[in-house]
């Protein structure tokens, strides 16, 4: 209000944009989401402000700023439910704790049916969320016409039955997390280093010892890496491989219109899921194109599939334009759930395999790697991500397909 | 982006399903540490930004599988090849 009545001339930056100093106590390489969470949360929880956050381009350019904005606990498995129901308790009191408008907004989150085995399958997920402490509700059809009449209900192939409704679901400003997150960690004493590319690490006595980058080289007691799809790039400098493959995901917005889709509404029938976000375009996603990229931008082909699952959800869509497309680089891990443990390099932590649903774990996952380049294990909500599950067999597979390269 | 099939010619992606990478080559069962190397032949990675060996398969074609070797960086493809031709049986 005060920069609005003196015409916006008053407006301070709201981090510093730190030079990177010689050493540091951390150096999280990732300055994104989840790495600004972490520098925030190793500074405002655990007492280590000596922490610079090195970003290769501007802080949220990555997939903080390309992702779809929902939020959501409503996982099926033990090892996921407590992660993702503490990220969104998290962000229900993210904007008193970072005093910043991340525009939380709990509208619900609902995920449609098509089926009895779709409805069975649905139930045991809501199930398994309610005996956790989450919210979750098996809603009619009847209820499903009064909340968005204007689905196609009777579509011959994909009528719709009802659905899973996630009531404290709902939206975030991706863009503000980015915002927030920095200035309270910069307040905090974080160095937040803008255009700082790693090109390598430093070792020493079997350690990793820091990092070289494009501004200098830089000491860590410890490294941690919040990179999301150019996880492998990075590991790629120690030789280290990764049971990850990085894959493109497309996101589209359409032109603004009045408000049409009061909350997340997904397809059971095939990868969709919109919301509508406070400008009025309808912000919509799908399916990964499905072969490895780095490029930041997909097809046509996904573009066409992506929006015929739309008018076949909603043939209400079918006049409007798609304003912008994008596409991020997506950490593909080989059973669809993240990494956040210590790399096989002594002083080197990862935090990766966030596949195309990092931006609601945001909050969880900096807090949970925080606790863990603090104390050296793992966050209780957070044991289950360790990078050898691969080879001990306790792998995380929410679709129940079974773990494979190329999974999704 | 467009893969030039050796039997039809340059035709779109959405004509082949994708695979993965084709350098993953299969390890020998009986040996004392299958374990380990079929672990990493099966999960692990190098996952490059640049030239990617990988297969593609061209279901709505002539259904052969092709060697592709693709830019990951700019989808730009930049050879094609039969599997049998690579790998002679």
């Amino acid at each position: 209000m005060h920069q609005a009545l003196r015409r916006h001339r008053g407006w301070a930056p709201a981090w510093r944009d730190a030079a990177p100093r010689a050493a540091y106590d951390v150096v999280i390489v990732g300055g994104g989401g989840h790495g600004l969470a972490t520098a925030y949360y190793l500074a405002g929880k655990y007492g280590i402000s000596r922490v610079a956050v090195l970003e290769k381009g501007w802080i949220g350019s990555g997939n903080a700023g390309r992702n779809t904005t929902i939020i959501r606990s409503n996982y099926l498995l033990p090892q996921n439910i407590p992660f993702y129901e503490h990220s969104l308790r998290l962000w229900q009191g993210l904007e008193c704790e970072l005093n910043y408008n991340v525009m939380v907004s709990q509208r619900g989150v609902l995920n449609l049916f098509h089926s009895d085995a779709q409805r069975d399958a649905f139930a045991r997920r809501g199930n398994a969320m309610r005996l956790h402490g989450v919210d979750a509700e098996l809603v009619a059809v009847d209820t499903v016409r009064r909340m968005l009449p204007f689905l196609d209900f009777d579509n011959a192939r994909f009528p719709i039955r009802g659905g899973l409704l996630q009531r404290r679901g709902g939206t975030v400003r991706h863009d503000a997390v980015v915002w927030g997150y920095a200035r309270a960690a910069s307040e905090l004493g974080v160095d937040i280093v803008q255009n700082c590319e790693v090109t390598g690490f430093t070792q020493a006595g079997g350690r990793v010892t820091g990092v070289t980058t494009t501004r200098g080289t830089i000491s860590a007691a410890k490294v941690g890496l919040a990179v999301a799809g150019n996880t492998s790039r990075l590991a790629g400098m120690l030789g280290w491989q990764l049971p990850i493959e990085s894959h493109v995901l497309q996101a589209f917005v359409s032109e603004a219109i009045k408000p049409l889709i009061p909350g997340v509404v997904t397809f059971g029938a095939g990868h969709f899921y919109i919301s509508q976000s406070d400008k009025g375009g309808l912000v919509f996603g799908g399916d990964p194109d499905g072969y490895n990229s780095y490029a930041q931008r997909g097809n046509l082909p996904t573009v066409e599939d992506v929006c015929e699952s739309g008018l076949a959800l909603m043939p209400v869509l079918g006049r409007l334009r798609v304003l912008r497309s994008w596409g991020g680089t997506v950490d593909m891990s080989m059973d669809g759930s993240p990494i956040i443990d210590r790399a096989p390099y002594a002083g080197l932590y990862i935090n990766a395999g966030w596949c195309y649903g990092g931006f609601k774990a945001t909050p969880a996952s900096g807090w949970c790697f925080a606790h863990l380049l603090a104390r050296d294990e793992p966050h209780e909500v957070a044991t289950h991500y360790r990078l050898d599950r691969f080879s001990t067999g306790r792998l995380i597979d929410e679709k129940g397909r079974g773990a494979q390269p190329n999974l999704h | 982006m467009r893969i030039g099939c050796p039997y039809c010619g340059e035709r779109d992606s959405s004509e082949f399903t994708y695979l993965g990478d084709a350098t993953c080559t299969r390890p020998d069962a009986v040996a004392a540490d299958a374990q380990q190397h079929f672990f990493a032949a099966v999960y692990l990675r190098t996952n490059p930004a640049g030239a990617h060996d990988e297969l593609w398969y061209h279901v709505f074609g002539c259904r052969a599988w092709l060697r592709v070797t693709r830019d990951t960086r700019t989808h730009a493809v930049l050879a094609a090849r039969l599997c049998n031709e690579v790998h002679p049986r």
